[in-house]
């Protein structure tokens, strides 16, 4: 999968630079979230580690995908919903009033659930971020942005003969690679994934889940994932969420062998909460 | 432990577990009915024992395609994986415990008129806390009990005591009277085995704990007095 070894083009260039002291890239303290006067999250104090995966599980409506939005403050855009609680970025606050929230979504990276590739070709898929950031200059810089992005995504072999064929006529597995290009792109230091493969199937999954395995040693990725074989596969620490609750956290071998809290226990071995 | 929401999952650990239980049954007939075999030189009881060894190995066999079989379609996880692990290592160590007890029977059949009722004894004197160690072990497993598990483990040192005073004892009965040589030598093998079996039962102790908590009985605290 991998065609970056050795490749002068996949330089560091669009590589984000490391934590410093290795700590974590995002530190979240007293995490609440309210849907008018209700609260989805109940005080979630979590960090994410730079270069690796966090899965974050948990049944449907635990608040899993909620708490991701918090990452990258898509929850701004959802009427009534309110966060409360510190979420650091490098040391600094992302919600302060004077972060720009298109900047920061640009440096918070997300793929969804269902493929979203832009009505456009392969090539302007890819090109557009860069573009409207200001990242490119001139049309060679952003060929180059194009290719290295593809090809960090693992697309570029099957796409470079057609990159002005439309985005929207790949397969469901390529277009979510597309997707994934697409948002590293833009150069981010997190990518976050809402449930990435549930539309795809096992081999499509597969490629995806190697992707991930690649991109962890770039990128700080957090995803959201129902399948717990998916977790256990792609992650390094998982998180389980219950009832807008995290419950625990720890080291994924740890969680899915020998969970500390009965709730994980009933959750991941599939027996009633 | 509750229920799984896949029942028939539920069903399937527990007929393991069931199948291991039974198989822990028979394997306990058979020490005990080797020793019987021996103290009272019934060569019919020990060609039976002799004859339940097959049973044990058909039913360790079963055992290992259900584990094969929810591993493949159930990916276990947490306390039902470590369950299963452990149910694959028990089991080979009970089918391990039914060869050594057969051996024990085969022997009782080749033992002649030399050997006095001192004999005898010491070795069925031996067999009584091993039995003890197998049926306590069964019963951590049972319950799922990591005390009880842990009690297992820490005993098997008062069997390395039985197994070095029987050994003493049964050189002096050689040196007494050398015609005993032969059946002898299949008495220390016996004791050997019995000794074996216990070690056997300790290895369970330590899935059934692992089973039960997740974390592994270190070796290094355990005490051992197996000198030979």
């Amino acid at each position: 999968m991998d065609t970056s070894q050795g490749n002068p083009m996949m330089d560091d260039s669009i590589t984000p630079q490391p934590t410093k002291d290795g700590g974590p890239r995002i530190d979240c303290r007293n995490i609440k979230v309210f849907y008018g006067q209700a609260e989805a999250i109940h005080d979630v104090s979590m960090s994410f580690p730079d270069r690796a995966v966090t899965a974050l599980i948990g049944p449907s409506g635990c608040g899993k995908s909620t708490f991701l939005r918090c990452l990258n403050r898509m929850n701004d855009t959802i009427e009534n919903c309110r966060v409360e609680g510190k979420i650091l970025m490098d040391g600094e606050d992302i919600n302060d009033a004077d972060v720009d929230p298109v900047l920061l979504r640009s440096r918070v990276g997300m793929v969804f659930q269902k493929p979203n590739p832009f009505p456009k070709s392969i090539y302007d898929n890819i090109a557009y971020g860069p573009r409207i950031h200001g990242l490119a200059n001139g049309r060679e810089d952003l060929d180059a942005i194009v290719e290295k992005s593809l090809r960090r995504a693992g697309l570029w072999e099957e796409v470079k003969d057609r990159l002005s064929a439309p985005g929207t006529g790949l397969s469901g597995g390529q277009q979510q690679r597309l997707c994934i290009a697409r948002a590293i792109a833009v150069q981010p230091e997190v990518i976050l994934m809402d449930e990435p493969c549930s539309a795809l199937d096992p081999i499509a999954t597969a490629r995806i889940e190697e992707l991930i395995d690649e991109l962890r040693n770039r990128y700080c990725i957090v995803i959201v994932t129902h399948s717990m074989q998916q977790a256990a596969r792609v992650s390094q620490r998982t998180a389980f969420f219950h009832l807008g609750n995290l419950v625990e956290m720890g080291d994924t071998g740890q969680i899915f062998t020998n969970p500390r809290e009965k709730r994980t226990e009933d959750y991941i071995t599939g027996r009633f909460g | 432990m509750s229920d799984h929401i896949v029942s028939a999952y539920s069903e399937e650990l527990e007929r393991l577990s069931a199948d291991l239980l039974k198989m822990g049954g028979i394997v306990e007939t058979m020490i005990t009915g080797a020793c019987r075999a021996l103290v009272s030189n019934d060569l019919d009881l020990a060609k039976e024992v002799v004859l339940r060894d097959p049973l044990v190995d058909t039913i360790e066999a079963d055992a290992e395609r259900q584990i094969v079989s929810l591993i493949a379609r159930r990916q276990p996880m947490g306390h039902d994986l470590r369950m299963i692990l452990s149910a694959m290592k028990i089991s080979s160590e009970l089918e391990r415990i039914g060869d050594l007890s057969k051996n024990i029977a085969k022997r009782a059949q080749r033992l002649d008129e030399n050997v006095n009722v001192e004999m005898r004894n010491a070795i069925t004197r031996m067999a009584q806390p091993v039995s003890r160690q197998l049926k306590d072990v069964l019963n951590a497993y049972a319950t799922g009990s990591a005390d009880k598990a842990k009690a297992v483990w820490s005993a098997d040192d008062d069997i390395d005591l039985h197994y070095n005073a029987v050994f003493r004892e049964m050189l002096t009965h050689l040196v007494e009277d050398p015609r005993r040589i032969t059946a002898g030598a299949h008495m220390l093998f016996m004791a050997k085995n019995l000794e074996r079996i216990g070690d056997h039962c300790t290895n369970i102790a330590e899935f059934v704990y692992y089973q039960a908590v997740g974390d592994y009985l270190s070796e290094l605290e355990r005490p051992k007095q197996n000198q030979f």
